[in-house]
């Protein structure tokens, strides 16, 4: 597929916190290519017409066939290949529009958690990691779904902290194979997999290993399906394995490497799980929009209340801001993939670098996706009223189904503070310069504030200096936790976390203003009217959120005059324009009622 | 087996309907656009009987370029290569006469929709067969073909009808003439091979002006009549829905 603007600026992980980016610079949805769109209305149709009227049998779990059948007819239409390249059966598409598919069919509920598991941590680590006959003899079938995947990381006593699974792998006297013993746990279609990929610990390795384990090879049984709060039709099991006989050429990758395989296939099922909260989020808001219509109370729909408005509002601007957040990094990692291939790197080591190489944007936009989500289930339920407390109408589901996204793929609280562990250990490295500019930020602290600066013409002027300070605010911050409690800070995990939130809502916020903005370049600013009104509205919750938790981390390590100096700089570096946000979140549903349907892409 | 399968490019079915212009020109701000869904049950059949007898299907579509996603639409459902002849298509005369046009290049079966669902004025199938001097038949809700001939069951006042015709033809078709298809990723790929030519229309001079539309009037509140009260009902109906 085509790769848009060629001529860009090469950019780091991490680096938005540091440098300006400008519109130019970053890919929106509103470039998708036709055929980006054609391929997004099948998984669409798909999920429409062959998911949603299964729904309620799916999470019935009474039919074991059902999900797996399911996924063979995505399949036949290729779903499954997406990201397999075209010599094993797949179509070699680009890291964006697989994760356009992923959020398309993130609506199809449980469903969609079984076909990510597959084409995600179930058949990434071999496509990345497997050698040639590894891919050869499995990606064809795991393209085609004839072989459904699984991942078995999680055990009873190892999840946050996976490189302390107790599953053993011996090799045989004979050393032709490996006999694995052990139990894994929140094994996402184990009812049903053909192939799991097993991470195991041979002799007293510090690190895990990671083998392709076929059913058929035998002693491998599961426990009855977990009964669970939501996604309940996605078939979740424990999974034993006794003396289960695993040819040695079925390691993957080398002894030991498994704990890295295990992280770098968690950082792409990050990022494609924010995608897929969108598409989540964008089905609870159709549904609310239409609904919010129907509704009658008071003489009138609901819909045309400013309470309902409110709400409809504030869930467009959320969704808008984590939908550039989501592509933006989605097209830096297929430029930095094209970059690593373009310098004769090959491309499933290539696709990881570039992943790794966004491996903070990735875990960021999992907790914004996700808690963004979950914001939207919550006030979908709202809308709805006492029939959104039904299991008659879509938004029960949906509520109990999206609270998984805040635990799976690392929770929310380890992605916060990866966030800033990845961001320090790169900065510690000299891959990214924090420490000038953290160090600028002190010296503005101690100097006369500048008032001057206000010629920047551009439509979302106040919102750009908005961001600007909004970096100096976490530099200010962070530098100071840094400098202050040194190698003690990894232990302060409320501070980091506090520290992610202030990250999170920049890179989201300046994602919405960086989108907007070239959808005014494009067309105009009339015709970005909703837009930017998003923007404000998203603009006004960043920085509460970013004050919020700013706030937080300077109480916990700060006292004296350096916390009141700092609360001081906090203060000026989070002063945002007012704006009647009533009458912008009014505009925003007003459209959106209109178009009855999430109308920005 | 030749087939040529002929697409409307019309708005969604749960697009808004709006006028711009004193009420003489459809908004399509904002809408979205698909293959006429009677077009794409004849287009699904199509495929199928390739599928099944080998040949070749031409889709054609009488629009402007604006109908170009569409049209590759159909080739990534499986259509082989695709003819739009440049030109609006709001006169039915004037899209049977492109149609017939390009059919005269001969054609063994020629599909269509029983209708589209923008005009709806359901002739373009007979007036194609009328120029061409061949069958047409509609609605056609099954489609056989064994060598020479066509076997088909035709919707007909409270019942259906099976009729068989030998080839060549035109058919208006609807479901359950074949299972509706959703492009594959492999057809999606593709469709950007595959041919899509561009040729000018040829005489037909449009034969209807266009005065103005109007939408149909905002559905009224219901009022509910409790059972007892059938005189009431009756007044009603007599003197506020003057239907009676």
């Amino acid at each position: 597929m085509e790769t848009l603007n060629k001529e860009k600026k090469a950019i780091k992980g991490g680096e938005f916190l540091i440098s300006e980016t400008s519109p130019q610079d970053v890919f929106t949805p509103e470039q998708w290519s036709e055929e980006q769109k054609m391929i997004a209305q099948t998984c669409t149709d798909f999920v429409e017409h062959e998911v949603y009227p299964k729904v309620e049998e799916l999470d019935a779990m009474k039919d074991p066939k059902l999900m797996p059948n399911l996924l063979d007819k995505s399949g036949e239409l290729g779903l499954l290949g997406t990201s397999i390249p075209e010599q094993y059966g797949g179509f070699g598409m680009d890291f964006n529009t697989s994760m356009l598919i992923a959020e398309k069919v993130g609506a199809g509920y449980s469903f969609a958690v079984a076909l990510s598991a597959h084409t995600g941590i179930g058949t990434l680590p071999i496509l990345y990691y497997g050698n040639e006959e590894q891919k050869a003899k499995y990606l064809p079938k795991l393209a085609t779904g004839e072989w459904k995947a699984s991942y078995c990381l999680t055990e009873p006593d190892s999840g946050s902290d996976a490189n302390s699974g107790k599953t053993k792998a011996d090799l045989t006297p004979d050393g032709k194979h490996y006999l694995i013993n052990g139990q894994k746990m929140w094994i996402t279609n184990g009812g049903f997999a053909d192939v799991f990929i097993v991470f195991a610990k041979i002799e007293d390795d510090k690190n895990l290993t990671a083998f392709i384990v076929e059913k058929g090879f035998g002693g491998v049984t599961m426990n009855e399906e977990e009964k669970k709060m939501g996604i309940k039709g996605s078939s979740t099991r424990q999974i034993f394995f006794n003396d289960c006989k695993v040819p040695v050429e079925n390691m993957l990758s080398e002894r030991e490497n498994g704990f890295k395989i295990a992280l770098n296939i968690l950082n792409i099922g990050r990022i494609k799980l924010a995608s897929a909260t969108l598409g989540a989020a964008k089905g609870v808001i159709k549904n609310a929009l239409n609904y919010s219509q129907e509704r009658k109370q008071f003489g009138k729909s609901i819909a045309e209340f400013g309470a309902i408005k409110h709400k409809l509002g504030e869930m467009m601007a959320r969704v808008y801001a984590s939908e550039a957040a989501t592509y933006r990094a989605g097209q830096n990692i297929d430029d930095a993939y094209d970059a690593l291939v373009a310098g004769g790197m090959e491309e499933g080591e290539a696709k990881l670098k570039a992943v790794e190489e966004f491996a903070i944007e990735c875990a960021m936009l999992k907790v914004h996706g996700s808690e963004t989500l979950d914001f939207v289930v919550d006030e979908g339920v709202q809308v709805y009223g006492g029939m959104g407390y039904s299991a008659d109408a879509p938004m029960e589901r949906a509520y109990r189904d999206s609270r998984i996204n805040r635990i799976f793929e690392g929770t929310n609280e380890i992605n916060r503070m990866l966030t800033i562990d990845m961001l320090l250990k790169r900065a510690l490295k000299g891959k990214l310069d924090l420490m000038s500019p953290a160090m600028a930020v002190a010296k503005e602290l101690t100097s006369i504030p500048d008032f001057g600066g206000d010629d920047d013409e551009r439509v979302l002027a106040a919102e750009h200096k908005l961001i600007k300070n909004l970096k100096k605010a976490g530099l200010m911050i962070a530098g100071a936790a840094v400098q202050k409690l040194m190698a003690t800070l990894k232990d302060e995990q409320e501070i980091l976390m506090n520290l992610a939130d202030m990250l999170i809502q920049v890179y989201a916020l300046e994602s919405a203003v960086l989108r907007t903005e070239r959808i005014i370049e494009s067309e105009g600013v009339e015709a970005a009217k909703v837009h930017i009104e998003m923007v404000k509205v998203y603009a006004h919750y960043a920085v509460d959120e970013a004050t919020k938790a700013g706030k937080q981390a300077i109480y916990a390590f700060a006292e004296g005059d350096e916390m009141r100096m700092m609360l001081m700089g906090l203060k000026r570096y989070t002063k945002v324009q007012p704006h009647n946000l009533k009458v912008a979140r009014r505009t925003i549903a007003d459209y959106c009622l209109d178009k009855g349907d999430y109308p920005f892409n | 087996m030749k087939i040529l399968v002929c697409i409307t490019h019309v708005p969604d079915t749960t697009s808004k309907i709006a006028f711009t212009d004193n009420n003489t020109k459809f908004d399509s701000s904002g809408v979205q656009y698909i293959i006429g869904p009677y077009d794409d049950y004849a287009l699904a059949r199509a495929v199928e009987l390739k599928e099944a007898h080998g040949g070749s299907v031409t889709v054609l579509n009488v629009g402007t370029a604006e109908s170009e996603p569409t049209i590759r639409k159909a080739l990534a459902i499986g259509a082989d290569e695709a003819i739009r002849v440049n030109a609006e298509p709001t006169d039915s005369f004037f899209v049977a006469s492109q149609i017939a046009e390009v059919a005269k290049e001969g054609y063994d079966l020629i599909l269509m929709g029983r209708e589209s669902i923008d005009f709806n004025s359901g002739v373009v199938h007979a007036l194609v067969g009328e120029m061409l001097g061949i069958v047409s038949v509609s609605p056609v809700m099954r489609l056989e073909v064994e060598g020479n001939t066509a076997t088909m069951d035709r919707e007909i006042e409270g019942g259906k009808q099976t009729i068989q015709i030998d080839l060549p033809f035109v058919a208006g078709c609807q479901e359950p003439i074949a299972e509706w298809k959703i492009p594959n990723m492999r057809g999606i790929m593709t469709a950007r091979t595959k041919p899509l030519n561009v040729v000018e229309p040829v005489g037909g001079e449009k034969q209807v002006k266009l005065v103005d539309y109007e939408l149909p009037a905002a559905k009224g509140a219901v009022k509910i009549v409790a059972q007892e009260e059938v005189n009431e009902l009756v007044k009603m109906l007599q003197n506020e829905a003057k239907v009676l």
